[in-house]
């Protein structure tokens, strides 16, 4: 018995970006541009969609929701009548903390993508793991909230450097907090230079113009 | 807890390229801006690794350095954390250089030798 050395070289998510690379082939042929909607639980994803959805001129819009458990998110996307699927990633406790590209492939045949202009795939709440799945999105969007305080840039710099936007969310709340919006910035800065990001506020409804704009 | 994801693309890679030898070490290469705990890899592998080729294998994980690169100057640097700012021109439009690696280098498998001279 003797022990042989074989390289291999092979990126460990290869399964994944090829998987993702279809995925992106199958929403260019349909004309559809897809957003991975990211960030923490709690941060206020499906309000900010829930803003947008029905209300974008000459855009129509689909939603995939991803989560654990349960269909609360994707039940208030469909109160506004707009096509909405939902992934689960566990059907029964715990399950897996991203969606991958092979959850959302597994979803494609139930989405209309001939129908629609706009998907909006909105990942389960973390800010860690779904930065590192590419699902086969065109671009990203993390949403934070200014109630996670101003150090979240610094601790997830990985989430914040992934995407091309941040939404800083509840911004109606900020004179009930400590929160300082310009050091929170300075962080913001110091993980990704020159990100793009809005204020706004889903409850109020201040910085959603911005939001549907850049949509 | 992407570990186990990862994980399971780890053995899975492995197994592939062992030709239905037995694997005894895994190498792979892990990017500092990867977001892997080494403990909670190696971990999540022996888990997934059970009743696979991959049983009882080493992981052996390389870490990289994060190196980025300033597209405004050239300058190339070493970052351990934020801020990502070039340190000589403190231009922001960076590019990481190594450090995002993320891949299985080489597998270490058991050859029989007596499964040869079984057949002759």
């Amino acid at each position: 018995m003797h022990r042989t050395h074989v390289k291999v070289l092979e990126d460990v998510l290869d399964a994944n970006g090829t998987i993702a690379r279809a995925n992106r082939a199958d929403f260019d042929r349909e004309h559809v541009t897809v957003i991975n909607l990211m960030g923490s639980p709690g941060a206020g994803k499906t309000s900010l969609l829930e803003q947008v959805v029905a209300s974008l001129p000459g855009v129509r819009v689909g939603v995939l929701e991803g989560d654990v458990k349960g269909t609360y998110d994707a039940d208030r996307i469909a109160a506004k009548h707009v096509p909405v699927t939902q992934i689960n990633t566990d059907p029964s406790f715990g399950g897996e903390c991203h969606l991958d590209a092979n959850m959302v492939r597994s979803a494609i045949p139930s989405l209309p993508l001939g129908e629609i202009d706009l998907l909006v795939i909105e990942n389960v709440g973390n800010l860690v793991c779904p930065a590192e799945f590419h699902v086969g999105e065109h671009t990203r969007v993390m949403v934070t909230s200014v109630t996670e305080g101003e150090d979240k840039p610094l601790k997830y710099p990985l989430m914040f450097r992934a995407c091309d936007l941040v939404l800083v969310n509840k911004i109606d709340l900020l004179p009930h907090l400590q929160i300082d919006m310009e050091r929170f910035l300075y962080h913001l800065d110091a993980v990704h230079p020159g990100v793009q990001h809005i204020e706004l506020s889903a409850t109020t409804g201040e910085g959603i113009e911005q939001w549907r704009d850049w949509l | 807890m992407h570990e186990l994801s990862i994980a399971s693309a780890i053995c899975a890679t492995a197994e592939r390229h062992a030709g239905g030898r037995r694997v005894t070490r895994v190498h792979v290469r892990v990017g500092r801006m990867r977001q892997v705990v080494p403990e909670s890899l190696r971990f999540c592998f022996d888990m997934v690794a059970r009743e696979s080729l991959c049983e009882g294998a080493e992981l052996e994980l390389e870490i990289i350095p994060a190196v980025l690169s300033c597209k405004a100057c050239s300058h190339e640097w070493e970052i351990e954390s934020p801020p990502f700012w070039c340190p000589r021109c403190a231009g922001g439009d960076v590019a990481p250089v190594r450090g995002e690696e993320l891949e299985v280098e080489s597998i270490e498998i058991e050859e029989q030798e007596d499964a040869c001279i079984a057949h002759t």
